[in-house]
């Protein structure tokens, strides 16, 4: 084929796509070439803006797209073909679509003459997609292309982001076109309302000044809307209590005296406290996740609402705000800045004394805490702690899910925003690898660690292979517990130990040797594979994973299998019973409640 | 629990109703009716969609309505003040005894005739949801072989357009 510059008066629909890609800006794209779509991987082989990470599964480059959008803020792009291609990229659009994390992933579609027919490699995407994307397109005439590339942009980014899908058919990508980018995006039905209402903002600061236990219950949404400066300075001005979500680490620093934590079901006792007791909840891009209020009807019983989101959905789905505020959070919370210093300004202030003198009772009574195993056993706390400590604030930590990601979002202080990347609302497993992969295509100066578990390791490790070929030096810390540890714990604690299908065989016993050994599967995939197994090692192997700069590399790092988190609120109960290990109920005292 | 009609401006393209409906079934919420054709603007249909829920879940329904990128618009029309009907196609066993009762139904209720045979009379009847009902259980004893009915279509009273009309229930703008 050919090799000439692009001529936008007679080009092909996959010139076209190319084109607008890089008209949109894209600099990398994680994709598998496959029949349908093949058409356009010929002009992409020329294109010098675009990148193009050849994955080893599609799942990777869908989640490879989530870790490049999280850590730099931009829309990440994946590319499948059509069919099981396009089906592989399903987990991964279902999970941006939970964490409303930007990305545009396009699909060749078989060709339109075709479609319908249950042709070979046919699936039809859109309709697979459409619960789980913020919208999708059908591309069905090549002169549509550059425009539908530019509305999936903006709509990826802009509002409440969320992933877009663009299905071509190869037809459409065959066919002979011209390419001209749109001056505006024409979307009549797509208004997000970004600006807060004033009257809104007035009325949440008056509420504010009447409080006497205010918490503000930061989410996801303030990291999105990079309101995080705004955030800082309206907790400063209120001398409220902070608490960060799952999804929010990072966007208010760990060490900040205001900063209690996260909340929810393995959040620390003093931030589920904070929230329960509050009697005002000013939540900021939040969405009161069931993960989070523990049974609904008895969470903060005695707070009344701010709740502020860019989404009017999410306000009153599933507690009812006193006072709503549509907008994006940075407005908003320049906005509610603005009018809450006016008020301070006029004589209304906060005294927060006896509140912070409670809460801080509950911090020292119930620090966040671990035992070590009785066996002598590495403790996987303690692996995670040192880890934090080691690689610093300005590591990116991006974790799988299970046990190892709750002890990574308690165990690492989160001092900057964008630093912790995780999969919060699906709950993939398997999203650490190629999330991190992502992440370092994004931010390649910074030191990236995947915080895996040997099951979900075992998922997405593939694309280790492709971190090594691409030169993307990753580094893997496998909390290796031989175990889908999260639910043992839970057939620990509610199955009398009735280990059903959890054992993953990893670690080696008398018995038994390691499968896989993932010293020996590190090697195979073009990684420095190291190894540790002792209290005494950990700091050591942190530094030589820390000094190899030139492959990926992976810790296998072997822990007890009975480790626990703690505090938990067990699902579907009230955040009061949380418990601060097991069998430890904290006591309250009620006359300060 | 109560009935609320929603009157939905929708870019007319491919695909509008499988959205609109798949929303309505993931989410969780019962559609009693729903009917689309085209509007004034040839880029535009029209949903008139009749869901029984309670007021707070309602508010669920628009506002994820209003998060699918196709949905320009979405109005709740009052009973009171909108004029809401009904088509109703019904094949009625009519013997040779039994015709003039069919006729005076039909002739009752406003119907026409559009097919009649040796065995059957076919009436075509429009209006409001309850006046066919009321329709349809006067016919029943005679034997309905068979019926085919429309969903609601619905219409504001008044001069102004849903083009002009305010937007439903923007949350940020409650006092």
């Amino acid at each position: 084929m050919s090799t000439d510059p692009i001529d936008d008066t007679s080009c092909t629909g996959a010139q076209s796509l190319v084109r607008s890609l890089e008209a949109v800006g894209t600099d990398v794209v994680f994709g598998i070439p496959g029949g349908a779509i093949l058409p356009l991987y010929d002009p992409l082989f020329d294109s010098t803006a675009v990148r193009h990470v050849l994955v080893r599964h599609e799942q990777g480059a869908g989640h490879a797209a989530e870790g490049y959008a999280q850590a730099t803020g931009k829309v990440g792009v994946c590319m499948a073909t059509s069919g099981p291609g396009a089906t592989n990229l399903v987990t991964p659009i279902a999970d941006a679509h939970m964490d409303s994390v930007p990305i545009v992933a396009i699909t060749g579609q078989v060709p339109s003459a075709s479609i319908g027919s249950d042709a070979f490699q046919e699936a039809d995407i859109c309709g697979i997609t459409m619960p789980i994307t913020k919208h999708n397109f059908l591309v069905t005439d090549p002169a549509d292309i550059p425009s539908t590339v530019a509305a999936a942009f903006h709509l990826a980014a802009s509002g409440r982001p969320g992933p877009v899908l663009v299905d071509v058919p190869k037809d459409v990508l065959q066919a002979r076109t011209t390419f001209s980018w749109p001056s505006r995006v024409d979307l009549p039905g797509y208004r997000p309302n970004l600006r807060p209402h004033g009257k809104q903002v007035r009325e949440a600061a008056t509420v504010i000044t009447q409080a006497k236990r205010p918490v503000l219950y930061v989410g996801g949404g303030v990291l999105k809307a990079h309101a995080c400066a705004e955030l800082a300075q309206l907790a400063e001005l209120t001398g409220a209590p902070v608490v960060t979500t799952l999804m929010a680490r990072g966007a208010f620093p760990d060490s900040h005296p205001q900063n209690l934590k996260m909340p929810g079901m393995h959040g620390n006792v003093a931030a589920v406290t904070a929230l329960q007791r509050s009697d005002l909840l000013i939540c900021l891009g939040a969405r009161f996740d069931d993960r989070v209020t523990g049974k609904l009807s008895t969470f903060a019983p005695g707070a009344k609402v701010i709740h502020a989101d860019i989404d009017p959905a999410e306000i009153s789905k599933n507690r009812l705000a006193d006072v709503p505020i549509v907008g994006d959070c940075k407005e908003t919370i320049a906005a509610l800045y603005d009018a809450l210093a006016a008020e301070f300004a006029a004589g209304r202030k906060l005294d927060l004394t006896a509140w912070w003198r409670q809460l801080d009772g509950y911090r020292e009574t119930y620090p966040l805490g671990y035992e070590w195993p009785d066996d002598g056993e590495l403790a996987p706390q303690y692996v995670i702690e040192r880890l934090g400590a080691i690689a610093g604030p300005d590591a990116l930590y991006v974790a799988g899910v299970g046990q190892h990601q709750m002890w990574a979002a308690q165990f690492i202080s989160y001092e900057k925003p964008y630093t912790w990347l995780n999969s919060g609302g699906l709950g993939t497993m398997g999203y650490a690898v190629p999330a991190a992969m992502g992440a370092k295509v994004g931010r390649p100066e910074a030191t990236v660690w995947a915080i895996d578990g040997d099951g979900c390791f075992q998922m997405t490790n593939q694309e280790l292979a492709t971190c090594a070929i691409e030169g993307i030096p990753i580094k893997v810390a496998i909390i290796n517990n031989g175990n889908l540890g999260m639910v043992r714990q839970w057939q620990t604690l509610f199955y009398d130990g009735r280990y059903s299908n959890t054992g993953l065989g990893t670690l080696q016993t008398e018995q038994t040797r390691r499968i896989p050994d993932f010293l020996l599967l590190a090697e195979a995939l073009g990684c420095v594979g190291l190894r540790c197994e002792t209290k005494a090692d950990v700091d050591m192997t942190i530094e030589k994973a820390m000094a190899v700069n030139d492959a990926p590399v992976v810790v296998d790092f072997c822990v007890g299998q009975d480790a626990q988190v703690w505090p938990m609120v067990p699902a579907g109960t009230s955040n009061d019973e949380i418990l601060a290990a097991r069998d430890v109920r904290p006591e309250f005292d009620e006359s300060q409640v | 629990m109560s009935r609320h009609t929603l009157s939905v401006l929708v870019e007319n393209k491919p695909g509008v109703l499988a959205r609109v409906s798949a929303l309505f079934s993931r989410r969780g919420f019962n559609i009693d009716s729903l009917a689309v054709g085209p509007t004034e603007n040839a880029d535009l249909s029209r949903m008139t969609i009749v869901v029984n829920v309670a007021a707070q879940p309602l508010e669920q329904v628009t506002k994820q309505l209003n998060k699918l990128i196709n949905v320009i618009k979405i109005v709740e029309l009052d009973d009171d003040a909108a004029v809401q009907r009904e088509l109703l196609l019904v094949k009625v066993a009519a013997s040779l005894a039994d015709r003039t009762v069919v006729l005076q139904t039909a002739e009752l209720f406003r119907a026409r005739v559009v097919d009649v045979n040796a065995e059957s009379v076919t009436l075509e009847a429009t209006g409001a949801p309850a006046k066919l009902e009321a329709l349809l259980e006067v016919l029943t004893p005679l034997g309905i072989k068979e019926m085919a009915q429309s969903g609601v279509v619905a219409m504001a009273r008044g001069p102004r357009s849903i083009a002009g009309a305010g937007p439903l229930r923007a949350v940020d703008r409650a006092s």
